[in-house]
Parts: structure tokens; sequence; C-alpha cells
């Protein structure tokens, strides 16, 4: 899909829709006065007291008081439309300045990317929009002799640009991954043979964002030393994690043991109990 | 989202850090399950958990409208039944145990409770482990975090990253940690209030207050 088509897709008009029902801020209130022609968060200088109560606040550093004009201030290339401000500007705030305009394609994204109370378009779920393997027992998504590999970008609060995002998503393309379909920045991949982005995204700044892939388990080292040697020409951070199905009594002595013999530690994982099942009428009895 | 599985600090660091998450499949088992995941949260509640949330609104949470602003010396409480009642899409809800002991507990009802919905344990990967022996569950699907690929250097020092790092969704600043571990340090924020302020900032619940308020404490010892 190129731009143009995207721009008249469903999913844009979904995208927007869901954008303009958040206009409001969260638990009520009113929308704010439309005075910022970027959009996205505002600081009513007529309100706002310079208290920098806010500076701290924000995850991105993206709130300074202004010495020219001594009010608070957004840098709007750093700010990620996260929220952070606004959701808490009852113990933040001593004049409620905060508020939230509209904002266009593709600025929007930051906002996708960066507030966990924000559903995906692309796939309806909050957060980062992924299940991953905490619906494996359902899914099935990681099949026996398979692995995961979860790339986080951005996070804790440093934040990723999508160029550089994408200098690892094209990596990842070309060790042969499966990229997972039911992920919204799967959905923002133009190109999933090579892992190019949509061009406009490029300078859009977010909080994380997770590129969420498969492999054989063999292949999980050529996956990893693929990340590793391309982590060190892009200028964020990026959390990892593996994942895989445990065996018939409950272990999993595979993937760990791959993970060993390559040097890499992990002190804490996320255990799916087994305990789902699907019971929707049309997907009762199937078993993952 | 992988909001649980990335907290910085060792096994040991863990050791009051038990989150449970039970997650909805999209098209396989969402029918019906708001009420299954409200029953979820209210055998959570039972155990006395350190903090819950519904994806949409943690037990600690900013209240609007509720005076002026005094950054973390605001009275601060857990409210669960709010959490509870306001679930409202069958999406994911969060429970946080500040021992094995609680979370086993939980696990035990919810596993007699038989609701068909994927339940998820983060932890130490021994402790994790450790839990489904005691409860006699097999593990089905396991994801082991790497840790941090920081090559520029733009992360904080661990005492900071093991206090932010518990909203995984970035949501808890590493300049508000700096702050509070300031205030606590100058003996003008309790660890207590100073947790529980930084735990209003995660929208989820899957901030352990508990864990925040032992570190907080840790971090004013070391000062002297």
């Amino acid at each position: 899909m190129n731009r143009r088509d995207f721009l008249t897709s469903s999913a844009l008009t979904a995208a927007l829709a869901a954008a303009q029902s958040r206009v409001a801020p969260p638990g009520g209130g009113q929308a704010g006065m439309a005075t910022n022609s970027r959009g996205g968060m505002h600081i009513d200088r007529e309100k706002c007291v310079a208290c920098g109560n806010c500076i701290a606040v924000c995850p991105m550093g993206a709130i300074y008081v202004d010495p020219a004009i001594q009010r608070s201030t957004i840098n709007y290339d750093e700010c990620v439309e996260c929220s952070t401000c606004l959701r808490n500007m009852s113990i933040v705030c001593p004049t409620a300045a905060f508020s939230l305009e509209e904002v266009a394609w593709p600025r929007s994204v930051r906002r996708e990317f960066s507030n966990p109370q924000n559903g995906h378009p692309s796939t309806g779920i909050a957060g980062r929009g992924t299940e991953e393997v905490k619906t494996n027992d359902v899914t099935n998504r990681i099949k026996v002799g398979e692995a995961g590999c979860v790339i986080e970008f951005g996070r804790p609060g440093v934040g990723a640009r999508f160029r550089d995002i994408q200098k690892v998503t094209m990596a990842l393309a070309q060790a042969h991954v499966q990229f997972e379909k039911e992920n919204p920045l799967t959905f923002l991949i133009a190109d999933q043979s090579t892992g190019v982005l949509r061009p406009e995204l490029l300078n859009e700044k977010i909080m994380s964002a997770i590129a969420e892939t498969k492999t054989r388990i063999e292949h999980v080292p050529e996956v990893l030393d693929a990340v590793d040697r391309i982590s060190r020409e892009i200028d964020t951070v990026l959390a990892v994690a593996v994942s895989t199905r445990c065996d018939e009594n409950g272990e999993e002595k595979v993937l760990s043991a791959l993970l060993e013999e390559h040097g890499y530690s992990y002190k804490r994982a996320k255990t799916n109990l087994g305990l789902g099942r699907a019971t929707n009428a049309e997907k009762r009895g199937d078993r993952a | 989202m992988t909001h649980t599985l990335h907290r910085d600090g060792d096994a040991n660091s863990f050791r009051d850090d038990y989150i449970l998450l039970a997650q909805v499949a999209k098209g396989h088992n969402d029918e019906g399950a708001v009420e299954k995941l409200r029953t979820i949260l209210r055998i959570c509640a039972a155990h006395k958990p350190v903090n819950m949330g519904n994806g949409d609104l943690a037990a600690f949470h900013p209240s609007p409208g509720s005076g002026s602003p005094t950054v973390g010396k605001k009275d601060l409480t857990p409210d669960y039944e709010k959490v509870i009642a306001s679930v409202t899409k069958p999406y994911n809800v969060a429970a946080e145990f500040d021992t094995r002991e609680k979370l086993e507990a939980a696990l035990r009802d919810i596993i007699k409770a038989d609701l068909g919905i994927s339940v998820n344990l983060s932890n130490s990967v021994e402790g994790a482990h450790q839990c489904c022996r005691d409860t006699g569950i097999k593990r089905h699907s396991i994801e082991y975090s790497l840790g941090f690929m920081d090559r520029h250097n733009h992360l904080p020092s661990s005492q900071v990253l093991e206090i932010s790092t518990m909203c995984g969704h970035g949501m808890v600043s590493n300049n508000l940690v700096e702050q509070m571990i300031a205030y606590v340090k100058a003996n003008d924020r309790t660890p207590e209030e100073a947790a529980a302020y930084l735990a209003c900032f995660c929208p989820c619940g899957a901030y352990n207050p508990a864990r925040a308020k032992r570190l907080l404490e840790e971090a004013r010892t070391r000062q002297h």
C-alpha cells in the first residue's frame, strides 16, 4: 500500500476517528482551545505560573521554563504526546494549564505509540498493541520449535525516532524473521521483505514500539547478533526478549541452553501459565 | 505489551515483586471476558495486592479536582473497587503482590475459577518457576528478558532504573524518580509518600509501590 492508498484506507479513517475521540482530557473535562497550529499537548500561557512541577514529570524531558516568557513550554520536536502531564494534571499543575488538541498524520503516531491508554487502530489493542506469548496458550502464535524475538525501542525514558527503528527492522528483515501480523509496528512497514517503513514517519519520535518477530529456535543467535550489530548505529536504547514454548512437563531447556551457549544472560521472564483457552462460539474446541 | 518484563534489578531485587497479568486473546476468548476479568481482580483483591489495574485505571491514580498539587505529599491510597468496577474492555488486568505466598494463594483461586483467560506471571525466571511448582502448574510458554542494549549511554543509574522501569510503558520518568530520591534523602517525603506518588503515573497498575518504597528506603540509607 503506498501513501496515497493509505491516506484513503479504512485504517487511516479508524486512526483519525480514534484520535478525535481522545481530544478531551482522560477522565472528562473540556477539550483544550485550539491555539497551537501543530496540535497535540498544549500549555496555556495565561494559566501557567511557571512553578516547574511539570518539568520532571515529562518522561522525555520535553518541558522547560522558557526564560524569555517565564512560562512552561513544550519542545514539540521532543514531545511524544504521551499525555503523562495531562493525565496527572491534578497532582502536578496547580492551575490546570494543560490541554490536548487534535493532531494530524503523521504526528498522530506519536500518541498511538506513546500513550498506553490509546488503542492502536491496526490491532485494537492498547499499550504497545501486542499480545506476544501472553496469549500463546490460546493463539499458538509461537509453535513448538519456534522462538519469538521481540525488540523494543526507546524505553526506558529515551524515546526513539522511526528512522532508527527502520535500521533495526531492515536488519531483522535481512535475518529472515517473520514479522507478526497483529502488531502495530508491522502495520507501518511498507515492505516486509526489506523492513522499510513508510517514509513520512521517519522523523517522528515515540515513547516506545515493539518489533515482534518469530523464527526457528536455532536461528535465534543469528537474529540477536544482527540486532547487536545494528544497535551500535542507532541513537536510542533497545530492550530485547526471546520467547518459546515449554515442553509437555512445563520445562524449557532448549532456548535457555542456546542463549547461555551464546553468552546471553536472562534474569527475568514472563511466564504464560497455560490457563487460557478459546471460548468464543466459533473458536471453541481449538487447542493451542 | 512487554510492560512487566524488562524491570531492572537482579533476582533478589524481585523478591517483593510478583505480577499477575490476565490477558484476553482478541477473537478467541473475548466474548464475555469483561466479567471474567472482573472476577480475576476480585480474587486478587481478596489476597491483599499492593496495586491493581485494568489498562485504563490503576488502584493508585490522580484524582481530578482534588485540590492543589503538592508534588508527592498528597494522601494517596489504592482504590481497588474502582478498578474492578471500571473494567469495560475485554483486554487485560494486572495485580501486583509483594510476597510469593499472596500470589500463589490468588493463583490457586483463579485456577479453581477456571475462567479460560490467559494468565501470566512476571518475576525472576526461578521465582516464577517456583510459583508454578508450588501451585501444580505446567508452564505453557516463557519469554526471557535479555535486558537493555544501551550503546550510547542514554540510561541513568541502576538506582533510578530499578524504580522507573516498574512502569513498563515509561510513564514514570527517570527525572521524576531522581527528584523523589532527592526528596526522600532530604526527609522532605517519606519513602511511602514518594512511592505512592510515583505509582500514580502508571495508568495500568503494574507499578509496584511496595518495591519502590523499599528501594527508596535503601537509597536514603545509602546516603548515611
